[in-house]
C-alpha cells in the first residue's frame, strides 16, 4: 500500500494516474486561490448552489448527445451542458435576491435543492433510456477517476491550467475588490466586472472538478483551503498564495492516495486531505490557533497575578493565592518565606506608583478615551507621553503636599 | 382510485406529505433567522452518522440509524461553533468546511466497509426510495380497518407521522418565544426568553425532522422542503401565522403533485417508467417558488416601489 502510494505520488503509477494527479493539483491551486476571493467576499456558499445546479445540465447534455446519435458521454459536451445550467442557477440566485425579499441564503438553498432534484429526475429518465452509455453519469456526483479516459484527463489538466492562469492574470483587481470594494470602485476598478470574473473562475473550477471531485464535494475545495489559509495570515496576497498551495497539495496527494488502493473515491479523499490540513492549522496556527490562544491566555493570567501580587506586597497585604505566590517566587520577587526580595520591593513600588498615576490620570481625563485604556495591566508609560506622566507626578506630589486636595 | 392505489401509492404519498410538513415547519423559522442552509448542512452530515451506526450495529435498522444521524448532526453543530469561535471564521464558511468534510468522511467509510449485503449506498441517501415504501398487504380501502393489514404498514409511515406530530406540537407550544426570538432577539432576551436555548432547540428540531425524512425519502426532499415551501409562503403574507399555514399547504401540494407527476407524468408523455419521486417533489416545490417570485402579493422588499 505504501509502495503503491509512493509510486502514485512520484508519478510512477502509470501515465493516466500521473496526469490525473497533475490535473488535480492544478485544480486544487485554482480552487484554493479562486475560492479565497469568494470567501473574502463572504459568498463561500454561493459556490454550493453553483455546483449543485450543474446536474440538470449534465443530464440534458447527455440526452441531447444521445438524440443526435452519439454515445452520450463526451466529456466536453457534458461539461458544456453543466456550464449552461450552472449559469442559469447562478442567475436564478441573483434574480431571487435582487427581485424578491428573500435573503441570499434562502435563494442559494432553494436553487441548489431544486436544480439538484430536477437533475435527479433527469438521471432517472436516463437510466431507463435504452440507448447511450449511461454508466458514467453517477461519477459526476462524487467524482471518479477510475476508468477515466486519456482524453478526459487531458481536458481536466488543460482546464486546471487555464483556471490557474486566470487567477495569476486577475489577482490584483480581485484582491482589491474582495478586500475593499468601495475603495476599488473609487480607484477605477469595475467591481461588477471583477465580481463576474470571480464567479467565472469559480464556475471554471466547478466544471473542471465535476469529473474529478464530483458536484457535491467540489464546494469543499473552494472553501476549506481559503479558510485554512486565513488562519495563518491576515494579508490578502498571503492568504491567496497559501490557499493555492494547500489546495494544490490536497489535490495532488488526494489523487495519488486514491489511485493507490481500491475503494478510495477521489473526491472525498481530496476533501479529507485538505480537512486534515485545516485541523492541523486550527491547532497550530500562530495567531488564531488553539495552542496560540491557550498560550496567550496563560501569559495574560501570569501578568495579572504578578501585578496583583506586587500591589499586595506594596500595600503589605498577605498573599494567599497559590498561583500568585508561585509566579512571584519564580521571578525572584519574594523569598520562600514570602518576604519580598530587593527586586520585589522595587517592582512593588513601581506598580504602586503606576496605580496612583493611573488614578490621577483617570481623574484628569474623565472626558476622553484615556480611562478606557485602564485595565489594571497596561503601564501608564505606554499610553501617555513622558511629559504627561511628569505632569501627573507633579499633581500627585501637589495633592499630597496640600493634604489630599484634588490638585487642580 | 381502487385497491392498487391503496397498495402502491397511498403510503408513499402520506410519507411524502408528512416528511414535507415536518421539514417545512422548522424551515419557516430557519429562513427568517438567516439559517436556511442549516437544513442543507444537516442532511449532508446525516450520512456519516448513518454509516457509523451501521458499522457499529451491523444492521440497517431504524433506531441505531436515527440515533447515529442525530448524533452526527449534534457533532456538526458543535464543530461549526468551535471553528467559528476559535478560528474566528464567518458562519457560512465554517458550515461549508464542516458539512463537506463530514460528508466526505461518510462516503469514504461507506466505500471502505462492506455494505454489499444491505441496502445502503450514497445514491439511496441522496434520492431516498419513496416509491418502494408500499403497503404490500393492502387489498383496498377496507384494509384501513383491518388490523392484520394495518400491522404491515411500512414502519417509515408511523415514524414520520410521529415526528411530524411532535414537531407541530413543539412549534405550537413554543410559538410565542419562537416568534419573539426570531424577530427581535434583543427584546426576547430582555423579557427573559432563553434565546440561546430556543435557537439550539430549533436546530435540533430541524435535525430530527431531517433525519427522519432522510431515512424515508432521501436528502433532496429534506433540503428542498426546508427552504422552498417556507420561502414561497414568505412571499404570500406578512404575518407569521399565515405564513406557517401557507408553508404547510405548499409542502403538501409539492408532495402530492410531485409524487403524482413522477408516477404518472411519464406515462402521460408516452414513457413507460416512473421518474424519481423525490426529485420531482423538489422540482415542483421549486416551480411553485418561481411562480411566487413572479406574482405573489408580498414578493417585494418593503420600501421598494411596486412594478420594478
Amino acid at each position: 500500500m505504501i509502495n503503491v502510494f509512493l509510486d502514485a505520488l512520484l508519478l510512477q503509477a502509470g501515465y493516466n494516474a500521473a496526469l490525473v494527479a497533475f490535473g488535480a493539483a492544478l485544480l486544487g491551486i485554482a480552487a484554493g486561490s479562486g475560492g479565497t476571493f469568494l470567501f473574502l467576499r463572504k459568498r463561500a456558499l454561493l459556490s454550493d448552489a453553483l455546483a449543485h445546479s450543474t446536474l440538470p445540465g449534465v443530464g440534458i447534455a447527455f440526452m441531447v448527445m444521445v438524440a443526435l446519435g452519439g454515445e452520450g458521454r463526451n466529456l466536453l459536451g457534458l461539461l458544456l451542458g453543466s456550464t449552461i445550467s450552472a449559469v442559469l442557477g447562478l442567475l436564478a440566485v441573483e434574480w431571487i435576491t435582487s427581485r424578491t425579499r428573500l435573503a441570499e441564503d434562502t435563494a442559494i438553498g432553494a436553487v441548489l435543492s431544486v436544480f439538484f432534484g430536477f437533475g435527479v429526475v433527469l438521471l432517472t429518465v436516463i437510466q431507463t433510456m435504452s440507448s447511450g452509455y449511461q454508466a458514467g453519469l453517477e461519477g459526476f456526483l462524487l467524482g471518479s477517476t477510475a476508468g477515466m479516459l486519456f482524453g478526459d484527463a487531458v481536458i481536466i489538466t488543460i482546464g486546471g491550467a487555464l483556471a490557474v492562469g486566470l487567477v495569476l492574470l486577475l489577482r490584483r483587481p480581485m484582491t482589491l475588490v474582495s478586500f475593499d470594494p468601495e475603495f476599488a470602485a473609487a480607484s477605477g476598478v469595475n467591481v461588477q466586472r471583477i465580481d463576474f470574473a470571480v464567479m467565472g473562475l469559480v464556475m471554471a473550477v466547478t466544471i473542471v472538478g465535476l469529473k474529478l471531485v464530483g458536484l457535491i464535494l467540489i464546494v469543499a475545495l473552494l472553501i476549506i483551503p481559503p479558510v485554512t489559509a486565513r488562519l495563518w495570515s491576515d494579508r490578502t496576497e498571503h492568504v491567496v498564495l497559501t490557499a493555492g498551495l494547500i489546495g494544490g497539495f490536497s489535490g495532488y496527494v488526494g489523487a495519488a492516495l486514491s489511485a493507490s488502493a481500491p475503494h478510495l473515491p477521489t473526491g472525498p479523499i481530496i476533501v479529507l486531505v485538505s480537512f486534515a490540513l485545516f485541523v492541523f492549522s486550527l491547532i497550530f496556527a500562530p495567531a488564531r490557533g488553539v495552542l496560540a490562544a491557550l498560550l496567550h491566555q496563560r501569559r495574560f493570567r501570569i501578568r495579572l497575578h504578578r501585578r496583583q501580587g506586587l500591589l499586595a506586597l506594596a500595600q503589605k497585604d498577605a498573599i494567599r493565592d497559590r498561583f500568585t505566590l508561585a509566579v512571584l517566587r519564580r521571578e525572584g520577587l519574594i523569598r520562600p518565606d514570602m518576604a519580598p526580595t530587593e527586586a520585589g520591593r522595587d517592582a512593588a513600588a513601581k506598580v504602586l506608583r503606576d496605580e496612583s498615576r493611573w488614578a490621577m490620570a483617570r481623574r484628569l481625563h474623565q472626558h476622553d478615551k484615556i480611562p478606557g485604556r485602564y485595565d489594571g495591566l497596561t503601564p501608564i508609560e505606554s499610553v501617555l507621553t513622558r511629559d504627561e506622566v511628569a505632569d501627573i507626578d507633579r499633581r500627585i506630589e501637589g495633592s499630597a503636599g496640600f493634604g489630599g486636595g484634588d490638585g487642580r | 382510485m381502487g385497491a392498487e392505489f391503496v397498495q402502491l401509492s397511498l403510503t408513499p404519498l402520506l410519507i411524502g406529505i408528512l416528511a414535507a410538513i415536518a421539514c417545512a415547519l422548522p424551515g419557516n423559522f430557519l429562513i427568517l433567522r438567516r439559517q436556511a442552509l442549516v437544513g442543507d448542512a444537516i442532511s449532508h452530515v446525516a450520512l456519516p452518522g448513518i454509516v457509523v451506526a451501521f458499522l457499529i450495529t451491523g444492521t440497517v435498522s431504524t433506531w441505531p440509524m436515527l440515533i447515529g444521524a442525530a448524533g452526527a448532526a449534534v457533532v456538526a453543530v458543535i464543530v461549526i461553533e468551535v471553528i467559528k469561535r476559535v478560528g474566528r471564521i464567518e458562519p457560512g464558511a465554517a458550515m461549508g468546511v464542516t458539512f463537506t468534510s463530514l460528508f466526505a468522511g461518510g462516503v469514504l467509510l461507506l466505500e471502505q466497509s462492506d455494505t454489499s449485503g444491505v441496502h445502503l449506498d450514497v445514491e439511496h441517501a441522496l434520492y431516498g426510495n419513496l416509491e418502494s415504501l408500499i403497503w404490500i398487504t393492502a387489498e383496498g380501502w377496507g384494509s384501513l380497518l383491518d388490523p392484520v393489514a394495518l400491522a404491515d404498514l411500512p414502519p417509515e409511515l408511523l415514524r414520520m407521522a410521529a415526528v411530524a406530530f411532535v414537531i407541530s406540537l413543539l412549534v405550537a407550544i413554543f410559538w410565542r418565544p419562537l416568534k419573539i426570538s426570531t424577530f427581535d432577539e434583543g427584546f426576547a432576551n430582555v423579557v427573559g426568553i432563553p434565546t440561546a436555548a430556543i435557537s439550539f432547540g430549533l436546530v435540533i428540531c430541524a435535525a430530527v425532522a431531517a433525519v427522519a425524512a432522510f431515512d424515508a425519502v432521501g436528502s433532496i426532499i429534506v433540503i428542498a422542503m426546508f427552504i422552498c415551501p417556507p420561502a414561497t409562503a414568505r412571499l404570500m403574507t406578512n404575518r407569521l401565522e399565515i405564513q406557517v399555514l401557507w408553508s404547510v399547504v405548499f409542502a403538501t401540494l409539492s408532495a402530492v403533485l410531485g409524487y403524482v407527476l413522477a408516477g404518472y407524468g411519464p406515462i402521460w408523455l408516452g414513457g413507460e417508467n416512473a421518474v424519481s419521486a423525490a426529485g420531482m417533489i423538489a422540482t415542483v416545490s421549486g416551480i411553485m417558488l418561481a411562480i411566487a417570485c413572479l406574482i405573489a402579493p408580498h414578493r417585494a422588499r418593503i420600501g421598494t416601489p411596486k412594478g420594478i
